[in-house]
């Protein structure tokens, strides 16, 4: 089975944020990057379906700047087989531009199954998993929490508000990884021996136009502090009365 | 739960390290936080080795990650591998303790001293943790002196003989295989003592668990007593020859514990700091008192120092340049370190800091056991007075 896992070098989600001197990206001095949690699935689960399957390759695909091979090399030392950097100074803001390069690089890779974390930690976006199935023309399900794959059929469980969605669908497909689709391993130690020998091809990223730009980046506001009103039952209605009326939770 | 340990490094260490060296720290690192801490305290109050955690220790390759790939390892540098201890004795010093025995002293000493066929026969088993190792040098009259032991090996037609006994032995109950020093010629030459490798269901070998023990609770520590056990030829350890020997994987080992004293007075500070800038007294943190904050100073100070000391002694190490005196001194100044640190944050905490939830009393308690074995605090002075005068106090 040929797998592809698209994976995006992220901010630890413990990162403190600072914003950096121009005022539309992170400093990134002195954070460390990891593979995106939610991709962490998807390199899990195609290792897991490599294996079942007796055979095949894993490649994981990260678009980004050169730093991101280390990003790479962690799914390396996971189990995945090879590595393809497509290479841009920055991760563009639009999603779409970063769709584009990874189907340009998926299209003739003749995969059975492309995988992605249903999103990136530091931008929100849900969007490249998605738009990549769509220029590729195929079918997609995103934020899959368990999979079963048959022939080629696959069938996939989404958890929906208030409730579990059952969907079937035609391999090759583009699926997204949700939390709880498995437990990912620990790199072992000879895995992470292992990925220094491993290929990691390295391409330009065929970005094209990119049509959206942050203009601004800021940190949440500071929470207020709290308010003590006093002790025992006699302050209850007062406090009542404040969370009806200023907190407005009640 | 506590919250992920994101590590103490105030002079950005991490970035003298290599890009695999990190990669195993973090694997290390996530795997102490998900799967030992959850289950250590009750283990510790139990008095028992959470032996369920070996296959996974060994899947990931915890077990003699500096050996060779050829035999099951992972074939790590030796900074690699003192990673690997820091953040193992960042959860608990008996659980380090056991890597460093099955590795430093079970597996280095089959590596150095067997033959080929030895290793062939034991590493990959040992690697997988399918096999668990003790090491026997330590007698019950002989403990800074090794070399006056009375365990002897008497050459039979076919083989050996074994008597004697062994105290403090790290695994003893556990293990399937011993590593026996002994005599093979008179008790007044050390010259004669050699390596054995004795399978421990071979009749006369018994094992008993060491009750009581106030340290390293989450660590099997017992006796083993050999009464006229039979091995073969093939027991020998061939290139094992004098003191010497079983001194070089002392060496191994006390490498590792220098870095693992290091991970358990990491562990100790971040809890501290997390504690002071929580606990509220007199309508303030604690962290805003001055007389804490220079405990917490002092605490990173030297956490600060010792990294830096082990990380350049690994890299001598690697270089072949590590010599004993170079392994002492990191020994000695870094479990000295470990404790102090233990001990102040304990008292940073409060009462608090003597209940099992917090770290820093099972620490403190484990410490002073890794203070007292593998060459003492005082031994390993005197190691160093030796080298630095050119005159034993000792001999």
């Amino acid at each position: 089975m040929r797998i592809a896992v698209c994976i995006k070098r992220v901010p630890d989600t413990e990162t403190r944020v600072r914003i950096a001197a121009d005022g539309v990206a992170m400093d990134e001095n002195g954070v460390k990057f990891i593979v995106g949690p939610y991709d962490e699935y998807a390199v899990e689960e195609a290792l897991q379906r490599r294996d079942k399957a007796g055979g095949g390759e894993v490649v994981a695909i990260a678009l980004g700047p050169d730093a991101a091979q280390e990003t790479i090399r962690s799914a390396l030392a996971m189990g995945a087989d090879r590595g393809v950097l497509l290479k841009a100074d920055r991760i563009p803001a639009d999603a779409l531009a970063v769709a584009k390069a990874l189907a340009a690089e998926l299209r003739d890779g003749g995969y059975d199954l492309v995988l992605f974390g249903k999103m990136a930690v530091d931008d929100y976006h849900h969007a490249v998993g998605p738009m990549t199935a769509e220029l590729l023309g195929l079918p997609c399900v995103t934020a899959v929490s368990k999979l079963e794959l048959e022939g080629g059929k696959g069938t996939a469980e989404r958890e929906i508000e208030g409730g579990m969605e059952v969907v079937e669908f035609a391999l090759p497909a583009v699926l997204t990884a949700e939390k709880g689709l498995n437990t990912p391993r620990y790199p072992a130690l000879k895995g992470i021996m292992a990925a220094k020998k491993k290929p990691i091809e390295v391409k330009p990223a065929a970005l094209g136009e990119t049509r959206v730009a942050v203009t601004a980046l800021g940190l949440p506001a500071e929470r207020k502090a709290g308010r003590i009103l006093g002790e025992g039952a006699e302050v209850v209605p007062e406090l009542v009365r404040l969370l009806r009326t200023e907190a407005k939770v009640l | 739960m506590a919250p992920r340990f994101e590590g103490v490094d105030f002079y950005d260490v991490g970035a003298l390290l290599s890009e695999e060296e990190r990669a195993v720290r973090d694997t290390v690192r996530g795997w102490v936080d998900d799967r030992l801490l959850p289950v250590i305290n009750q283990h510790y109050l139990e008095g028992k080795f959470p032996l369920q955690l070996v296959p996974e220790m060994a899947e990931l390759g915890f077990f003699g990650a500096n050996l060779p790939e050829e035999y099951g390892c992972a074939g790590l540098n030796n900074v690699a591998y003192g990673l690997i201890m820091q953040e193992l004795e960042r959860g608990d010093s008996g659980v380090r303790s056991f890597a460093s025995v099955q590795g430093a002293l079970v597996m280095y000493p089959i590596h150095a001293f067997g033959t080929e066929e030895q290793r062939k026969r034991w590493l990959p088993k040992l690697a997988a943790g399918e096999v668990i190792g003790c090491f026997g040098l330590t007698e019950p009259d002989y403990g800074s002196n090794p070399g006056g032991m009375i365990t002897t090996a008497r050459k039979t037609k076919d083989g050996w003989v074994l008597n004697g006994a062994k105290m403090w032995i790290t695994n003893g109950s556990t293990a399937k295989v011993a590593i026996v020093w002994a005599k093979t010629g008179a008790l007044d030459d050390p010259s004669s003592i050699r390596g054995f490798i004795v399978p421990t269901d071979t009749p006369g070998f018994g094992a008993r668990d060491q009750k009581g023990k106030l340290s390293l609770r989450a660590s099997d520590t017992s006796e083993l007593v050999l009464q006229d056990v039979k091995v073969g030829e093939d027991a020998l350890l061939p290139g094992s020859q004098g003191l010497k020997s079983p001194l070089s994987c002392l060496t191994q080992a006390r490498y590792g514990i220098a870095w693992g004293a290091l991970g358990a007075a990491m562990g100790c500070y971040d809890e501290a700091l997390r504690y002071a800038k929580q606990r509220v007294m007199f309508g303030k943190p604690v962290a805003a008192y001055q007389l804490q904050q220079l405990r917490l100073a002092d605490m990173l100070s030297e956490i600060t120092k010792a990294q830096l000391l082990v990380l350049q002694l690994g890299r001598l190490k690697d270089q072949g340049k590590a010599t004993p005196q170079r392994v002492s001194l990191a020994k000695r100044n870094n479990v000295d370190v470990a404790c102090e640190v233990a001990r102040e944050a304990r008292r940073l905490l409060g009462a608090n800091g003597i209940l099992i939830e917090y770290t820093a009393m099972r620490h403190l308690a484990n410490l002073e056991s890794v203070y007292t074995y593998e060459g003492t605090h005082d031994m390993h002075t005197l190691i160093l007075g030796e080298e630095i005068t050119g005159i034993s106090a000792f001999e």
